[in-house]
């Protein structure tokens, strides 16, 4: 039941976790963080298997920061798409694959296009308007394919998360606990408050 | 015992040098030399061709310039046995790279992996050190054009114009004296080819004895090397007015 959300704007990439930490049906947590800064206009979101994610996450952050370090010059989000997908096409196929699924959000440094790219632990990778990873896909989608447009502007872009995080909670049996919003913009990432106490009426 | 420290490349002369690795720079200033010129729209490289036998069959393309990957080109001086195996890690590099990321390897990070190669040479014993020199030309979109100078110990780094080969040091202060910023790709080739015609050994400059080569961005943005065919060579020999013998030389 975790959910994963990414919305491109015009200037920006908005990428959503939802906060609660599971373990089958027992929350442990209600401030969980599943995203990680690779550099200063790349954010990971990553949901599935316990463990993997975080390791696989911190594998990649260690990865791409040594790249920033070596070079000068940080990975372009679309480098780092590539990068990633090439990981867990070899870990897809050695004895224990990492069951991970990602969101990629970032703003190109040199072109200033924003971008996400939707992975999944079969290390497909595809460069998506708007993105989300289990559950979240049946309610969602439908709603970003009516509203989304790639010129939208952010304050538009985060009208549409509300759709979305609404519908969420009217039909998501399981309380998700509220969501970790961020936004990769133009001067790089900053996390947004996200009020989910406003009561939602079931259907 | 004068060959004590000279036998291996790894060890240090009491005077603290290297002598396998200067005795391969001294081998690259035997070598046909070649030049290399930043241009505000572009990288311009010439090399001069040593004719060893009117009987040898010229290679049709180019035997001093090579292209290592769409936006990076290098132009040699020394052991072209030694070159065509330093070349060929290189286009693998810059392939590895492309496989990894989709997109072009930047041209400082393909120069420094080759130098790592080069490096490794003057360290682990029991070798030789290449006894290459090399002049990268290459776009990539963070730094623009770029042109890169490596030797055989494996230093590298950025010029605006430099000369490796033959007579590098007399086309290098020549280059310093008339270097200006910001000239065009045809003032280079100009430039490029004045230098040549003061410091090349023969009186006069024919396409026969020459390669150019230019590194570009096309209108479409892509980057796109270009060698200049002999036809054309000889147009801008002309034009130039550096065919005839030199007579300030």
């Amino acid at each position: 039941m975790e959910v994963l959300l990414g919305i491109t704007t015009s200037t920006s990439t908005i990428v959503v976790a939802s906060k609660a930490a599971m373990r089958g049906a027992t929350i442990l947590k209600t401030s969980d963080d599943k995203t990680i800064i690779l550099n200063p206009h790349t954010l990971m979101a990553f949901s599935g298997e316990a463990g993997d994610t975080l390791n696989f996450s911190e594998y990649i952050a260690a990865n791409t920061a040594l790249y920033s370090m070596r070079n000068d010059a940080h990975l372009s989000p679309s480098a780092t798409a590539s990068f990633i997908r090439e990981e867990l096409a070899r870990s897809l196929r050695s004895r224990k694959p990492y069951n991970v699924n990602l969101l990629l959000g970032g703003v190109d440094p040199i072109s200033k296009e924003p971008g996400l790219w939707w992975l999944d632990y079969l290390a497909s990778s595809a460069r998506v308007p708007y993105a989300a990873h289990g559950y979240a896909q049946y309610y969602c989608l439908s709603i970003l394919d009516k509203h989304h447009h790639p010129s939208i502007s952010e304050d538009r872009g985060l009208e549409i998360l509300r759709m979305c995080t609404d519908e969420l909670q009217r039909r998501l049996p399981i309380d998700f606990k509220g969501m970790t919003v961020k936004i990769v913009g133009q001067e790089g990432i900053r996390e947004i408050p996200w009020d989910m106490s406003r009561p939602i009426m079931a259907a | 015992m004068s060959r004590r420290y000279d036998s291996r490349t790894t060890i240090f002369s009491p005077e603290g040098r290297l002598y396998q690795v200067e005795y391969a720079m001294e081998a690259i200033g035997n070598a046909g030399s070649a030049i290399g010129i930043l241009a505000k729209d572009g990288v311009v490289l010439v090399g001069e061709k040593k004719v060893t036998s009117k009987l040898l069959q010229t290679s049709t393309s180019t035997e001093k310039m090579y292209k290592i990957d769409d936006h990076v080109a290098c132009a040699v001086a020394g052991i072209m046995s030694d070159a065509n195996i330093l070349i060929n890690t290189a286009r693998v590099q810059a392939q590895r790279y492309t496989f990894a990321y989709q997109e072009p390897m930047p041209v400082e990070q393909l120069v420094q992996s080759l130098c790592d190669t080069k490096q490794g040479y003057t360290q682990y014993g029991g070798l030789r050190p290449f006894g290459v020199s090399f002049l990268f030309a290459g776009w990539d979109k963070n730094y623009g054009f770029q042109l890169y100078m490596s030797d055989p110990s494996g230093n590298y780094g950025g010029w605006k114009a430099a000369a490796i080969g033959a007579n590098n040091q007399a086309a290098q202060s020549i280059l310093k004296q008339d270097y200006k910023d910001e000239i065009s790709r045809e003032e280079a080739i100009q430039l490029a080819l004045k230098v040549l015609s003061k410091t090349m050994d023969s009186t006069s400059l024919t396409s026969d004895k020459l390669e150019l080569a230019e590194v570009f961005l096309m209108p479409s943005g892509n980057v796109k090397y270009q060698v200049c065919s002999a036809d054309s060579l000889n147009k801008l020999l002309a034009k130039f007015g550096v065919a005839q013998p030199s007579t300030e030389a």
